[in-house]
Formats: C-alpha cells, structure tokens, sequence
C-alpha cells in the first residue's frame, strides 16, 4: 500500500536555480543555502522515497491569467522544463507516473470533493523546479517520480490557508488507498517572507519565518485559520505561497519526526527548509 | 460590500494582484507572458513597439514599457510582476532594479540593505 514518509517545506527562490545550474555551491554567498540541503537529500535518499507530490505554483511558465486554475494536478509520464524567459535550465525531464496521478485524482475528486484541473500535458516551472534537484539525485534521470500540484496563489482570490490543509488530508487519503507500495515524499513549496509588489518591495521578516517553521513542525493547526492578510502583513505580499506548506503538513501524521532544518536570509526572500518524517 | 481581496490593499506600501488588477493588466500581462517563447523575444527585440502592437497595447502602456516605469505599470497598469520580469528577460532589467525604482531608491541604495548582496538577484 501507498505510504507517506517525508514531508519536506522549501523555499523555491528562483536565483537558487541559478546559482546551482553555476556550480555556485560552495561560494560564500551560497554555502548557507546548498550546505542546508545536504542532510535533506541525503536522508530521503536513504529512506527510500519513489514518488514525491510536490505543491508549487507556476509564475508564468505553462498558466497565464486567461485560465489560472486554484488547483492543477499533472498525470502524465514526462513533465518538460518550461522556458520562463531565460531559456531552458540544463535539467532531465521530470519523471511523472500518471497512473498514480489518476489515483489521487480519482480520490480526491470523489472521496475528499476536491475538484481538481487534471493535466495529462504539463510544463515545469521553477516553483518545481528549483526545490527537485537539490532534494534528489537527477543524473542521469530522476531517483523519484513526481505529481506536480500548482495551486493559485498569484491571482486573489486564492484558496484559504484552511483549503490548503484539508488538501494534505485528501493527499494522505488517497496514497494511503493506493494499491502500489509507493514511499512518498510531500514537499510544500514558497516563501518565506518576501514581497516583489508595492513600496515595500524587498520586505523580509526572519522572527516570522522561524515562528511560522516551528508552528508548521510542532503546532500546524494553530496556522490552518490565518488569513490571507496575515500572511501578507508579517511576510509580504508574496509569503502567501506559504499556505503550500500547510498543504504538506496536512498530509503528515499530526506528530513528526524532525529530521533537518534550515534558514538564510541573504537579499530579497528569507529561503527556509524543513525537512520531517511521518511518525506513523 | 468590498470583497475580502480588496481589503487587502489596506496594508501599507503593498500592491495586492486582484482580479480587477488582473483584468486592468490583461493585455500588458499577455505581452509579457509571451516572451517565455523564444520566437517572441526575438519578436520583441527585433522591433519593439512593432511587437507591442500586435499584441494589443494600449500606446499609455507602450510608453511606460519603453521607459521602464515598472512602478506606474504595477501600481497603475495592472502589472503582474511575475509576467513583467519576463520583459526584463530581454531588455536586461533585473528584479533588483524593478524593485528599487518601485522603493524610489537607486539600485545601490537598495544594495545596502541587503543582509548579502547576491549576484543572481532573482
């Protein structure tokens, strides 16, 4: 049967694709970022995850605001790597298992009436694409096969931080009724702080980010009632991505296991990691 | 009564992306959706206001594209900075320089209150 063991919370900051695509690891400016990920990807590597669901939200890359869905799930086999504007990032293609995909689909649709946009085409934007290959090994093909869930948190009105939980419950539901003997991974991916509109371009705010990191470890549901203004006023206008990381700890077991964490907060985004196991 | 994602915009020095926003920046948003193809950068700096024009902008929008006045077209134009920093892709404008001219700072003022200054600025 499905299993859920990891869940992992991380930021998906674009320069840090950037910088790992230059082989920028061990620069001072970098080493508090890469060294952080070190531990993560070793332990996932040694508990054996084969699947990961990882929610994140397209900047751009495959959804414009013509259709922008509140939630998006990819079935398909092969996920290509979307050009954002600067080309294509030197990466494999993401490895996909759609039947695993319309499981959940099927589960969440009709168990949990979370109605999704399912995707049998879908293309991979750095909200993916900047926390995969530094969780796991990629050469020459990916270690994990992976469902990718993009979730609206651009375009208000967005889903409430309550959505996004009740969500990770629907996910433990439907890997839990999944016939194969799949070792999953959830990653809730975005944020910390930051914010890129308004006068206040830049805001950070580091107490927040450890607090709300605490919380998502020890206390989530004490995060599952904050308000979308909340987030915005502590964190910036663009911390609401951190409602994904609610969506993956709703997907765990109510205690964890934690495993690794870490922060840095260089320039425009305080860039957290936590990484915990399931304790059930 | 104001919609919950209206209220928002209640928050200090912060440009909430709602759907009146959206609906304002429709077509600056498109435009700037459609340099993620690479025959439509080449488009775009083949023949800027050429390019601007086959895809429907107003001449208010092509005036604070061509001057870089990212400030008026996020505060004013509907901007999404997610699809504006798709037009710096090709002119060259980083999210640094987007963001400091929306602080009214130059580049190297907003530099200093940086914890660590990053190259990649993203």
């Amino acid at each position: 049967m499905g299993k859920i063991v990891a869940g992992i919370g991380s930021s998906h900051v674009p320069s840090i694709g950037v910088a790992y695509d230059q082989q920028q690891q061990e620069s001072p400016e970098w080493k508090p970022l890469f060294d952080g990920y070190t531990p993560a990807k070793d332990w996932l590597e040694e508990i054996g995850v084969t699947h990961t669901i990882v929610l994140y939200n397209d900047h751009g890359t495959d959804f414009f605001y013509d259709k922008y869905p509140t939630f998006a799930m990819g079935a398909a086999d092969e996920y290509p790597i979307g050009d954002e504007g600067w080309g294509i990032r030197p990466l494999p293609s993401v490895k996909g298992d759609s039947d695993f995909s319309w499981h959940l689909a099927n589960s969440l649709v009709l168990e949990s009436e979370f109605d999704l946009t399912v995707c049998q085409e879908m293309v991979m934007d750095h909200g993916l694409l900047v926390p995969l290959p530094v969780l796991f090994s990629h050469q020459p093909d990916w270690s994990v096969k992976t469902v990718p869930l993009a979730v609206n948190v651009l375009q208000h009105p967005l889903p409430t931080a309550k959505r996004l939980w009740k969500l990770g419950l629907g996910l433990r539901a439907a890997v839990e009724s999944y016939p194969e003997d799949v070792r999953v991974a959830v990653i809730g991916t975005g944020g910390l702080s930051h914010q890129l509109h308004g006068e206040r371009f830049g805001h950070m705010n580091a107490d927040w980010d450890n607090e709300f990191m605490d919380r998502i470890e020890d206390d989530p549901k004490s995060l599952i009632d904050i308000s979308h203004k909340e987030l915005m006023e502590r964190g910036g206008a663009e911390a609401v991505e951190m409602m994904m990381w609610l969506g993956m700890r709703g997907a765990l077991s109510p205690k964890v296991e934690k495993i690794h964490r870490n922060y840095y907060q260089p320039m425009l985004s305080g860039m957290g990691l936590t990484v915990m196991a399931d304790a059930s | 009564m104001s919609t919950d994602a209206e209220d928002k915009e209640n928050i200090p020095g912060t440009s909430v992306f709602t759907g009146h926003k959206s609906k304002k920046g429709y077509a600056l948003n498109r435009f700037a959706y459609s340099l993620h193809e690479e025959n439509n950068r080449e488009a775009y700096r083949e023949n800027p206001d050429q390019y601007m024009d086959s895809c429907g902008l107003s001449n208010w929008e092509k005036e604070k594209v061509n001057a870089r006045d990212w400030k008026a077209l996020i505060n004013d134009g509907g901007g999404s900075i997610y699809m504006l920093i798709k037009i710096g892709a090709v002119t060259g404008d980083g999210l640094v320089a987007i963001g400091a001219q929306q602080r009214g700072e130059s580049v190297e003022e907003f530099m200093k209150s940086r914890n660590v200054p990053l190259r990649q600025n993203m």
